[in-house]
C-alpha cells in the first residue's frame, strides 16, 4: 500500500513538473536585462536610474522577470561577481550606473563574450575595443547651457530692477574632475551669452551627496554676495539653503519645485530611459551597440523641467526654445572658443585626455572649427580647462 | 492581597544546570525557524510577498536559480563565508582575553591599503616577479595590521587607556587614510584605482580556492592556539582575572601586545586577500562593515573557532539573501536589513532559553486564582 502511494505521489509531482517546466518553455521571450546599481532608490543619483530602467521597461513591454535590479553593489570584486550571476540567471545584456564599476564590468565583458555590458559615465570603452563592452553618457553641458540661459534671463532681469546688484553668481560642485568641470563651465557660458559681465564662484564639498556641506557650501557662496546658484551634486542642500535666503537656483536632477517654489527657476537632468531602451533593442534584434554613445536633446536623453513662472524671468521657456533648436541644428556650439578665453587669450587647441590608460596626459585634440569637441571622442565629459571668469574657492 | 503574595508566580524561570545537547540545537534551529516565519509574515504586510514565495527567493539567493547560477552563488557563499571567519578569528584571542577589540573594519582596510600600495608604485618594475610583489604586498600588509592593531594595545597595556573607543575611532583613521591616499594616486581626482594590473594572486582553478585554504589552516591554528598552547592559555587566565594573571606570574602587558600582534597578522593577511585575491584595488569601502559583522560572529560562536564556521555561514547565508529580496520584490535594502536584524535578535535571543528553563504555574492553581478574579 506505501509503495503504490509513493508511486503516485512520484508520478503526480512528475507529471507537476512537466506542466511547469513547459510552461517555462513557453514565455514567448527570454531576453532579460541586469542592471548593478551603487545605492538604491535613496541615492538620488541611482533612482534616477532605476526610474529610466523600469520606463523602459514599460516602454518595451517586458515583464518583472525580464528585469533584474541589484542594488547596493559596491566599486569592488563585488560587481563581476554580481555580473558573472546575472549572466547565469539568463541576461543579454548588464547595465551598470557607476563610474568604479568600469574595471571590474570590464573584466566580466573579457569572460563573457556573447552577452553586452553596458557602462554609464565610463571612459575606457573605445580603448578596451572589446565588441560587447560600451559606454555612454549624455550631452548634459547642452542642459546646463540651456538652464545657464534661464539664470542669465533671472539675472539681468534683477540688474535691471536693482541697478546695484553685481553679476556674480556662485556654483556648488561635487569634486573637481571633467564631469563637474563642463557642467559647471557650460552653465557658466549659458549665463554669460545673456549677461557678458557675469563672473562665478565655484564651492566643492568632496561628495556626490552630502546634504549639510552642500547647504553650508551654497550658504557660504551666498555670503560672498553671490546673486544666483545653481550646483551639480545630489541632495537639496543647495535649493533649500537658496529658499531660505530667497537666492534664485538653478537646479539640477531632482524634482526641486514643490520644496523650493519662490526660488527655483528650472532644472536640467540626464534621463537614461532612451539609452536603456536602445541597448534592450539592439540586444533583442542582434543589432550592434554603439561603443560610445552620447544621448543628447534630439536623443531625449538631456531634459529640462519646465520653467517654473513664479521665480523665472519672462519669456524665459520661449528664450530657451530659441537657443535650443539653434543647439539642434548646430549653429551654435556650447564650447565655442570665441566665447571664453584662458588666462586672457583664446584657446586654439588643446590635447584632452580622452584616452584614459592612467598616465592622465592629454593625448587627443579637441578643438576644431572653432569649438571644443566635447564628447565625441569618447561620451564621457573630457573638458577640464579653467577659463576666464571662474573662480574655484577650494 | 496576602493570597495572592503566597501565590505561585503564572511564569517562574530558573538556571539550568546543564542542557542535554541535542536540545539546545532544537532551540537554536526552532528560533531561526521561527524568525523566518516572522520575517515572511512582515515582507507579506509591508510588501505584499506571499510567504512561500519570500522564504523560495531567500534560498534562491543562496542556491541560484539554476546549475550554472547555483555554482557561482555557493562559491560566493563559501567566499563571504571564509573571508568573514578570518575576521572573526583575529577578533577572537582578543575578545577571550576582554580586550574589546571593534577596529578590526580599520586594521582590514589599512592593510588592504598597504597592499594596493605596494602594487601601486611597485607594481611595474617587478612585473617580471610577480611572486616577490606578493610577498611584498604580504609583509607589507601584515606591517600594517599589526601596525594598527598594536597602537591601542599599547595604550591599554601602559596606560589603561579604553580600548574599544581607541580601536572603534582608528577605524576612522584608516577610512579617511585610505581616502586621502586615492585621492593622491588618481591626478583627476575621481578616487576609482579600477583593478590593478599586478599582483594578482594564482587562481588554482578557482578564484576562491586560496582564500579557503588560507581561512581553513588560520581556523585550525587559531584552534590550537586558544586551546593547547602556553601562549592561549595565558590568554583565558587573563580574559578570567588579570589579578590572578599577575599573581601567577603571568606579564598582562606582554599578553596584551602580544595578542594584538596576532590580531594584526590576521587582519593583514584578510587584507592582503582581499587586494590580492579578489579586489586587486582598494577603495574606503573595501571592507564594508564586515570587520563589525565579524564581532557578531565571534560572539555568537562563543568564540570557538570551529562553531564560528556555522556562525559565519549564517551570516553571510543571511546577506546573500537578503540582496536577492531586494532584487525580486524591487524593495529598498533596508527591508531586508531589518529582517537580518529580526534573526539574529531571535538567534541570540534564544540563548535565554538554553540557558534557563521556564515552569508554568500548574493548571489547577490558575483556575482558582481566575475564579477569584485575583490576577495581580
Amino acid at each position: 500500500m506505501f509503495k503504490k502511494l509513493l508511486a503516485l505521489c512520484l508520478a503526480v509531482m512528475m507529471v507537476a513538473g512537466l506542466c511547469v517546466g513547459l510552461a517555462g518553455c513557453k514565455k514567448a521571450d527570454d531576453f532579460k536585462i541586469g542592471v548593478i546599481l551603487l545605492h538604491d532608490e535613496l541615492s538620488t543619483y541611482d533612482n534616477n536610474f532605476i526610474n529610466a530602467v523600469k520606463e523602459a521597461q514599460k516602454a518595451l513591454k517586458l515583464s518583472d522577470d525580464q528585469v533584474i535590479i541589484r542594488k547596493n553593489i559596491p566599486e569592488s570584486n563585488k560587481c563581476y561577481e554580481t555580473a558573472k550571476e546575472l549572466v547565469a540567471e539568463g541576461c543579454k545584456v548588464i547595465f551598470a550606473d557607476s563610474f568604479g564599476h568600469e574595471t571590474y564590468m570590464i573584466k566580466a565583458a573579457k569572460e563573457f563574450k556573447d552577452v553586452q555590458f553596458c557602462h554609464a559615465t565610463g571612459t575606457k570603452a573605445h580603448t578596451e575595443k572589446l565588441d560587447n563592452y560600451h559606454n555612454a553618457f549624455a550631452s548634459i553641458y547642452e542642459g546646463r547651457f540651456l538652464a545657464g540661459i534661464a539664470a542669465g534671463l533671472k539675472l539681468k532681469e534683477m540688474m535691471t530692477a536693482d541697478p546695484s546688484v553685481v553679476a556674480h553668481i556662485g556654483y556648488v560642485g561635487a569634486y573637481p574632475y571633467a564631469e563637474v568641470v563642463s557642467g559647471y563651465t557650460s552653465f557658466y557660458l549659458g549665463v554669460k551669452e545673456i549677461v557678458p559681465e557675469v563672473t562665478m564662484d565655484v564651492q566643492f564639498t568632496g561628495s556626490w551627496y552630502d546634504e549639510i556641506e552642500e547647504k553650508n557650501a551654497a550658504k557660504a557662496l551666498i555670503a560672498k554676495g553671490c546673486v544666483l546658484i545653481s550646483q551639480h551634486a545630489d541632495s537639496m542642500g543647495a535649493p533649500s539653503a537658496c529658499e531660505e535666503a530667497k537666492v534664485p537656483n538653478v537646479s539640477y536632477n531632482g524634482a526641486t519645485l514643490p520644496a523650493c517654489e519662490n526660488t527655483f527657476i528650472v532644472a536640467s537632468r540626464i534621463d537614461w530611459a532612451p539609452y536603456v531602451e536602445y541597448i534592450c533593442r539592439q540586444t533583442m534584434d542582434g543589432k550592434p551597440i554603439d561603443t560610445d554613445w552620447t544621448g543628447t536633446l534630439g536623443t531625449g536623453s538631456v531634459k529640462l523641467t519646465d520653467v517654473n513662472t513664479k521665480a523665472a524671468a519672462a519669456d524665459t521657456q520661449k528664450i530657451i526654445d530659441e537657443y535650443k533648436a539653434k543647439l539642434d541644428n548646430g549653429t551654435i556650439h556650447v564650447f565655442d572658443t570665441k566665447k571664453f578665453t584662458v588666462e586672457g587669450k583664446e584657446l586654439t587647441t588643446y590635447l584632452a585626455d580622452v584616452d584614459d590608460m592612467g598616465d592622465y596626459k592629454g593625448e587627443t585634440e579637441v578643438i576644431k572649427d572653432g569649438y571644443f569637441h566635447e564628447s565625441e571622442y569618447r561620451s564621457a565629459p573630457y573638458f577640464d580647462i579653467n577659463i576666464d571668469g571662474i573662480t574655484k574657492l577650494n | 492581597m496576602s493570597r495572592a503574595s503566597t501565590k505561585e508566580p503564572l511564569i517562574h524561570i530558573t538556571r539550568r544546570s546543564t542542557i542535554a545537547p541535542w536540545k539546545g540545537i532544537v532551540i537554536r534551529i526552532a528560533a531561526i525557524v521561527v524568525a523566518f516565519l516572522l520575517c515572511s509574515m512582515l515582507a507579506y504586510f509591508l510588501i505584499g510577498a506571499k510567504p512561500a514565495d519570500f522564504l523560495i527567493n531567500f534560498f534562491q539567493g543562496l542556491f541560484g536559480i539554476n546549475r550554472m547560477s547555483a555554482n557561482i552563488r555557493l562559491w560566493m557563499l563559501a567566499k563571504d563565508t571564509a573571508i568573514l571567519l578570518l575576521i572573526a578569528l583575529a577578533l577572537t584571542p582578543a575578545f577571550r582575553m576582554k580586550f574589546w577589540n571593534i577596529g578590526a573594519e580599520g586594521q582590514v582596510l589599512i592593510s588592504a591599503l598597504a597592499a594596493a600600495a605596494v602594487t601601486y608604485y611597485f607594481g611595474d618594475k617587478l612585473a617580471k616577479s610577480e611572486w616577490l610583489l606578493l610577498l611584498l604586498m604580504l609583509a607589507a600588509s601584515i606591517t600594517a595590521g599589526i601596525i594598527w592593531a598594536v597602537i591601542p594595545a599599547i595604550f591599554k597595556a601602559l596606560w589603561n587607556s579604553n580600548e574599544t573607543l581607541f580601536t572603534l575611532m582608528m577605524n576612522y583613521v584608516a577610512t579617511y587614510f585610505v581616502a586621502f591616499c586615492l585621492v593622491k594616486w588618481t591626478p583627476d581626482s575621481s578616487s576609482v584605482l579600477g583593478i590593478l594590473d599586478h599582483g594578482h594572486l594564482p587562481t588554482l582553478g578557482n578564484d576562491y580556492i586560496l582564500i579557503l585554504i588560507f581561512t581553513l589552516i588560520t581556523t585550525v591554528f587559531m584552534f590550537v592556539y586558544l586551546n593547547y598552547s602556553k601562549p592561549g592559555y595565558e590568554i583565558s587566565v587573563v580574559g578570567e582575572s588579570t589579578r590572578t594573571a599577575r599573581y601567577i606570574g603571568i606579564n598582562v602587558k606582554k599578553v596584551i601586545i602580544r595578542t594584538m600582534i596576532l590580531t594584526g597578522t590576521i587582519c593583514g593577511l584578510t587584507g592582503f586577500l582581499l587586494v590580492a585575491a579578489l579586489d586587486h584595488s582598494v577603495t574606503a569601502t573595501s571592507v564594508g562593515g564586515l570587520g563589525f559583522t565579524a564581532i557578531i560572529v565571534a560572539w555568537l560562536a562563543k568564540f570557538n573557532p570551529f562553531v564560528m564556521i556555522l556562525t559565519s555561514l549564517l551570516l553571510a547565508a543571511l546577506n546573500q539573501g537578503a540582496g536577492q529580496i531586494t532584487s525580486s520584490f524591487s524593495v529598498s535594502t533596508a527591508l531586508p536589513d531589518v529582517m537580518i536584524g529580526i534573526i539574529l535578535f531571535f538567534v541570540i535571543g534564544c540563548e535565554f532559553f538554553i540557558r534557563y528553563s521556564i515552569h508554568f504555574r500548574k493548571k489547577a492553581h490558575t483556575s482558582v486564582v481566575q475564579e477569584k478574579g485575583d490576577e495581580s
